[in-house]
């Protein structure tokens, strides 16, 4: 198994590196599958995270000038680890006016993501920093834990409000509750609802948009339902304060699905990076 | 004794007090006829930082030493770091709105007060109790150290902060052309669990780059940090001298109105020879562009790993031959304790009264000598301090020697020479 990548850009770099530091918000060690086309940040649904799982795709082409991938045989030419992604993250965190970086695969005393940077320096060889982070390779009978999650049965699809409002309104709630009531209907309409024996608050966002999704089997059945009636889902408060807090990259929109009572699913698109994460709801 | 200090050097003299605090909690205070002296060491002594502030830093210096210039006051003390600190406390604002600032040893003679003349009429005074103290000040020889190395702080600044905040040691080897800053790993700490970061600079990149003796050395970073934050404010180049592991490593800051030392001890030759020896998969990485991507071969491991039942990297046992591990006093400063492993070889003997103690050093140094001989002894975490020769063994030395030096007083009642001999020929 081998794994050889380098980016030069400056541009390239400082968005991976928000890519990076979002997933080390989302979530403390995740899994990092690497194919040829592409890389992975996954977070599997265990108990021990609450549930809550993560699939982040990024294409490598958009990031990687150079890339080089033998994976575990040919026929499956892929590379599944466990890493702690603020490793990585504390890793890139002073590349930001790299002149390259470089990241390998690599076997010192245990298996290693090692990250090299090339710093400007004061004189003509430049300073090199490396990280060697260590992972976890995960066997290949294991890898069916790490499926893509597919897009659930969704009984209401809405575009998220601003994330940044969005985030500062939870985070005052987050004071009064534990868990937040997240409902939504096919008019574009959002409510944030909280209750507690003392209080009850609810925050309203309105003419928020509604993605079509074409023709899948959900589309029909919420045809016939009245688009003023809410879906709601109850989730853990903190989980979903984590993944708004956690946001660096600025997503040009952001998926809410919502199957009622089950679970919330969000889809951020950016460019060439989606992110989704599932939060179930609180049982 | 009585000084005056004019508006920008204020926040100057704010910023040694902080610098200080990162090392201790009592600020030595010693006016001298060459200037005042603001010292600072750590519990455990392996950390020493003084600022010498000349008289020229002064709108007005009186020592308080009778005329002459040939004798010193006597009249040193110390106090706690806390107290001082609240004097210079915010840095930002001292710039703006103090005018002067005085110190003087108030009439009575036990209190010194910091007195800041302030913008609007406004008189802040504080106040200090103070103990009486030795003084404080190990013996080291710049001139006598293989290697010195000087830049501008702002590189070792940028080295520096590669490094997580929470590191305890990094670990600094020199060689001809090249510096390198790796974190050093307590023998505790697990291998495959830590993030291992390693920086490397040419020495193109220093004002001045000393090497006689190619060496690696091993220190507490948390104290140098605090140097670091000022040296970086003062813009003044930053020296660093060093040999041999076991010798502490000095740094220092040359202005003519201030002289600034820090000294930390470094961990001797055997903790860092293991340290080395359980990396020696680990090359030093001087030059990451003729990397070989032919020999990031993971197929051996690989196989190694389907046949276990366990999905996950296994991290070689890293064997430093002793389990042993003295229980953590309890200290505030983490760094403190860890530095409790150190030894010096050649113990900075202190000029004060404590002499007494230099001896006992000696003798423990031979007996510790004779010690390590032995195989499959667990080293001894002891740790000498910096400046008295005295040791203070965890574990009391005593109790090993005389494990070692035990006569059996009774032999087992049901063993008897013929059984003994037909054991020994199994054997």
């Amino acid at each position: 198994m081998r794994f050889r990548a380098k980016m030069i850009d400056i541009g390239c770099l400082n968005h991976f590196t928000r890519v990076v530091n979002t997933i080390s918000k989302l979530t403390k060690t995740c899994t990092l599958r690497l194919t040829t086309d592409k890389l992975y940040f996954i977070l599997s649904d265990k108990v021990a995270n609450g549930g809550v799982s993560m699939w982040c795709e990024l294409s490598q082409g958009n990031f990687f000038d150079e890339f080089q991938l033998e994976g575990v045989s040919t026929e499956h030419n892929e590379i599944y680890m466990d890493l702690a992604a603020e490793n990585l993250s504390r890793a890139l965190k002073t590349a930001h006016n790299a002149k390259s970086l470089k990241i390998k695969l690599t076997n010192k005393h245990c298996p290693c993501i090692t990250v090299a940077i090339e710093l400007p320096s004061l004189s003509r060889v430049s300073r090199v920093v490396t990280h060697d982070i260590p992972v976890g390779v995960i066997p290949k009978k294991l890898w069916n834990d790490f499926k893509e999650p597919s897009v659930p049965d969704f009984d209401v699809s809405i575009y998220l409000p601003p994330l940044k409002t969005m985030k500062n309104v939870v985070e005052r709630m987050k004071n009064l509750s534990n868990f937040l009531v997240l409902e939504a209907n096919l008019n574009g309409e959002m409510n944030l609802k909280i209750e507690t024996d003392l209080v009850s608050v609810t925050t309203h966002f309105k003419d928020l948009g509604n993605p079509s999704w074409g023709d899948n089997g959900s589309q029909d059945s919420t045809q016939d339902r009245d688009p003023e009636t809410m879906m709601d889902v109850k989730v853990d408060i903190r989980k979903l304060l984590q993944f708004l807090a956690g946001q660096q990259v600025n997503p040009s929109k952001v998926i809410c699905n919502i199957v009622n009572k089950r679970i919330v699913h969000f889809i951020l698109l950016h460019e060439d990076v989606s992110l989704q994460y599932f939060i179930p709801a609180h049982a | 004794m009585r000084c005056v200090v004019a508006t920008s050097n204020v926040k100057v003299l704010g910023k040694a007090v902080h610098s200080l605090s990162r090392i201790g909690d009592e600020l030595y205070f010693e006016p001298l006829s060459s200037g005042l002296a603001l010292r600072c060491v750590n519990s455990s002594r392996s950390a020493y930082g003084c600022f010498l502030f000349t008289p020229l830093f002064f709108q007005h210096y009186d020592s308080g030493a009778p005329p002459g210039g040939l004798e010193d006051s006597g009249f040193r003390c110390k106090m706690g770091m806390k107290s001082v600190q609240t004097v210079f406390k915010s840095l930002s604002s001292l710039d703006k709105t103090v005018e002067k600032c005085e110190i003087d040893l108030n009439p009575g003679g036990n209190r010194l007060v910091f007195q800041l003349h302030c913008k609007y009429g406004i008189t802040k005074t504080h106040n200090l109790s103070f103990q009486e103290s030795e003084s404080l000040q190990p013996v080291f020889q710049k001139d006598g150290y293989a290697n010195v190395l000087r830049a501008q702080p702002r590189l070792l600044a940028d080295t520096v902060v590669h490094f997580p905040p929470s590191l305890e040691e990094v670990n600094v080897t020199v060689s001809g052309e090249r510096v390198q800053f790796r974190n050093h790993l307590e023998d505790e700490q697990d291998a495959s669990k830590m993030m291992l970061t390693e920086m490397s600079l040419d020495a193109d990149e220093f004002e001045s780059f000393q090497v006689r003796e190619e060496t690696g050395i091993t220190f507490c970073l948390k104290e140098l940090r605090g140097l670091l934050s000022f040296a970086e404010s003062s813009g003044l180049p930053l020296s660093m001298y060093f040999d041999q592991p076991g010798r502490p490593v000095v740094f220092g800051l040359d202005d003519p109105v201030l002289e600034v030392n820090f000294v930390l001890a470094t961990l001797s030759d055997e903790e860092t020879t293991t340290h080395r020896e359980r990396n020696r998969s680990r090359p030093p990485q001087a030059d990451t562009s003729h990397d070989d991507f032919l020999s990031d071969d993971m197929d051996s491991y690989m196989i190694a790993m389907e046949t276990s039942a366990v999905g996950g990297a296994e991290a070689q046992p890293c064997s430093t031959g002793s389990d042993q591990r003295r229980e953590r006093e309890s200290d505030t400063a983490a760094c403190s304790t860890r530095s409790d492993h150190r030894r010096e070889r050649e113990p900075v003997t202190a000029a004060c009264s404590s002499g007494s103690k230099q001896q006992r050093g000696r003798e423990s140094e031979s007996e510790e000598e004779e010690e390590e001989e032995l195989p499959g002894t667990p080293p001894q975490k002891r740790f000498r301090s910096l400046f008295f020769g005295s040791v203070l063994s965890p574990y009391s030395q005593g109790a090993n020697q005389t494990l070692r030096n035990q006569e059996v007083l009774a032999e087992a009642s049901d063993s008897d020479p013929e059984e003994q001999e037909e054991e020994t020929a199994k054997k």
